[in-house]
């Protein structure tokens, strides 16, 4: 029992990781329409910045506001060039279009700051703690409680500033949004530079993790199934969504794994998300689209 | 967003509606007879082994996944791994039947990675779009750690990779670049001949229609299930069979590893840039993506002189990649095959303008 509760428990904590990834996502989707492959891209990019800067000697919360402006720019750059000559396109070109932006953003970020694993200090300690006779990691505890305080702040911008209640119109509907006078371009600028410095949090949390280096981009993949499981609209699933896949891949890989072979969680939580998408096509909380000839 | 009713609709529109009769082909007759005839003997080893071999092998895959995605609407990300079934399917017929010709082991092995992509085209009854993505993503990876982590499929040798038992038809051993690039040659010409009949046929159409809306498509009466499970399998066979050649013809030793993610990407921008919904359009892609790495070393080592390291011409090179990409997608949307369309287009009423 204390097995699998740790199994759990682990689980849960590190699952708040993949719902951090996956929050960037539906942030972008919710205002945009756009399913923003270079969200990992992205991470990886804020990640090196603020590794560079902090190797630079610049201390921690320069950095991480050099890091935020470095992402607001990019935001807008990303708007410009990529969004406003490509409005009114389908999604799946605007996809494709933003795997064309993640190859550049990878580049950019290789290019200028090298490719060499990095290592990251966060200055949390990594010591085990017990709760009664469950083991719990400190930094697993960390990382949870900053996912928790990013989410409460984004719902307070969202819901109690001029900005937030402009994008969720622009989320609801983007004509009605338009005719009101919402400026489409500035909020589309917005989103994405709030979901660039999301990603340097998320970015921050993996790359103390596991080194800041060239896999930090993969975390997009693993925050597919996610999105799948919570549905791309809603960021409360995001965080379900996180947190079931990140408890499931654990479970698996500890009870179901060494029946077949082990090595199972590159695959693992796709399945799962197929199985939910059987059951609701749409995600667990997405919106249901009805279809009109 | 209002508008999320059809994801699926393409922006191509180019089906091939031709109800007359048509002229005999003659440019491709021509580029047919220079491929078996001529470039044989004049290209040289390095030619044929770097690059036309890899060209073919590339359009091919690329044809494959176009007919999924270009001519049903169903984005793949996944296409390596049929084209890993492919080529492990294809190792394991040439091992263990003994005495089996070359052609029927490649047509076997298409064959499973045609079963294989039925099975992974089950769920696009229900999911659609981004959605269904996951589900070739569960596919990509799936596969790959199948492929890895049961000995059997690369019979048990220590460094998990395959190499091609034996090339040999009727006797004739195709070992040598020239017998590798004419037999890629002939499997692409005759699967291309198959794809350019089969869009024009009820099927071809019946996948357009549900490329453009699957509701539509069911509306006037198309199943779209079967229809969607079948391009699936078609697709994958494409694509085992050139996972089988990659392997072989091309590599001559691979592993899982050399059908990853970034290969599904690979070919996936191969389809993009060349024209999605559009068979000459996978050549022009396969051409130049397969050539663009080529022309950036060239052209680095001719500006630097060998002075820039490996690591950031490949840096360089994707932020080229990346830039083509989404300049294509704004740009020309239809991607290269219709940039080429008009220019001829242009040539044709030179000097005039219409």
């Amino acid at each position: 029992m204390t097995f699998f509760l740790e199994t759990l428990i682990g689980g849960l904590l590190a699952g708040t990781l993949y719902s951090l990834v996956a929050i960037g996502f539906v942030l972008i989707y919710k205002a945009s329409g756009v399913f923003n492959f270079a969200q990992g891209a992205m991470l990886l990019f804020a990640a090196l910045t603020f590794v560079s800067l902090q190797e630079q000697g610049v201390p921690f919360v320069l950095a991480l506001l050099l890091t935020s402006v470095v992402m607001a720019i990019g935001a807008l750059i990303i708007e410009r060039a990529v969004l406003r000559p490509l409005v009114n396109r389908s999604q799946i070109t605007l996809f494709m279009a933003t795997l064309g932006l993640s190859f550049i953003i990878e580049g950019l970020a290789q290019g200028l700051m090298g490719a060499q694993v990095r290592a990251l200090d966060l200055g949390i300690d990594d010591v085990p703690l017990f709760f009664g006779e469950i083991m719990v990691s400190q930094f697993d505890l960390v990382a949870a409680a900053t996912a928790a305080l990013l989410v409460i702040v984004l719902a307070l911008l969202f819901n109690h500033t001029r900005i937030g209640v402009s994008l969720r119109a622009v989320a609801d509907d983007t004509r009605a949004a338009l005719s009101i006078g919402i400026n489409l371009n500035r909020i589309w600028q917005i989103v994405w530079a709030v979901a660039g410095v999301v990603g340097l949090v998320a970015g921050l949390l993996w790359g103390a993790r596991q080194g800041v280096q060239f896999s930090l981009s993969l975390v997009v993949l693993k925050a597919l199934p996610v999105l799948i499981i919570g549905g791309f609209t809603s960021i409360g699933g995001a965080i379900v969504g996180g947190l079931i896949v990140g408890a499931a891949e654990n479970l698996a890989e500890a009870y179901i794994g060494p029946l077949i072979g082990g090595g199972i969680t590159p695959w693992f939580a796709y399945f799962l998300a197929l199985i939910f998408l059987y059951i609701r096509p749409a995600g667990l909380f997405g919106e249901r689209t009805i279809e009109r000839v | 967003m209002t508008a999320t009713s059809h994801p699926l609709s393409a922006a191509v529109d180019n089906a091939p509606v031709e109800l007359v009769a048509r002229h005999l082909p003659w440019p491709l007759l021509v580029l047919l007879a220079t491929a078996f005839g001529v470039l044989p003997w004049l290209g040289n080893d390095y030619w044929l082994n770097a690059i036309l071999i890899p060209f073919l092998v590339l359009s091919l895959a690329g044809l494959g996944l176009n007919l999924l995605t270009g001519y049903t609407g169903q984005t793949s990300v996944g296409a390596a791994g049929f084209m890993a079934v492919g080529a492990f399917a294809t190792y394991s017929l040439l091992l263990r039947v003994p005495g089996l010709p070359l052609p029927l082991a490649l047509l076997g092995g298409g064959l499973i990675a045609a079963a294989v992509g039925f099975l992974f085209g089950i769920p696009s009854s229900r999911i659609k779009g981004f959605y269904l993505m996951v589900t070739t993503l569960a596919a990509q990876f799936f596969l790959e750690w199948v492929f890895t982590k049961f000995p059997w499929f690369y019979n048990y040798s220590s460094s998990g990779t395959i190499s091609a038992p034996r090339l040999e038809l009727f006797g004739y051993s195709l070992a040598s670049p020239v017998g590798r690039y004419l037999l890629v040659l002939s499997t692409v010409v005759l699967l291309t001949w198959v794809a350019v009949n089969l869009v024009r046929s009820q099927v071809g159409r019946n996948w357009m229609a549900i490329r453009d809306m699957d509701t539509a498509a069911a509306v006037i009466g198309i199943p779209v299930d079967r229809y969607k499970r079948l391009a699936f399998a078609v697709s994958s066979f494409y694509l085992g069979v050139a996972g089988a050649l990659w392997a072989f013809a091309y590599l001559g030793t691979a592993s899982a590893g050399s059908f990853d993610i970034n290969r599904s990407f690979q070919i996936l921008f191969i389809i993009i840039i060349g024209g999605m919904g559009s068979i000459a359009g996978n050549f022009v892609g396969a051409a130049f993506i397969s050539l663009l790495p080529i022309f950036l070393n060239q052209a680095g080592q001719w500006l630097f002189g060998g002075h820039v390291d490996a690591g950031q011409l490949q840096n360089l090179q994707k932020i080229i990649f990346g830039a083509l990409i989404i300049t294509f997608l704004i740009k020309e949307p239809e991607g290269l095959i219709r940039l080429l369309d008009n220019l001829r287009e242009r040539l044709r009423v030179w000097p005039l303008r219409f």
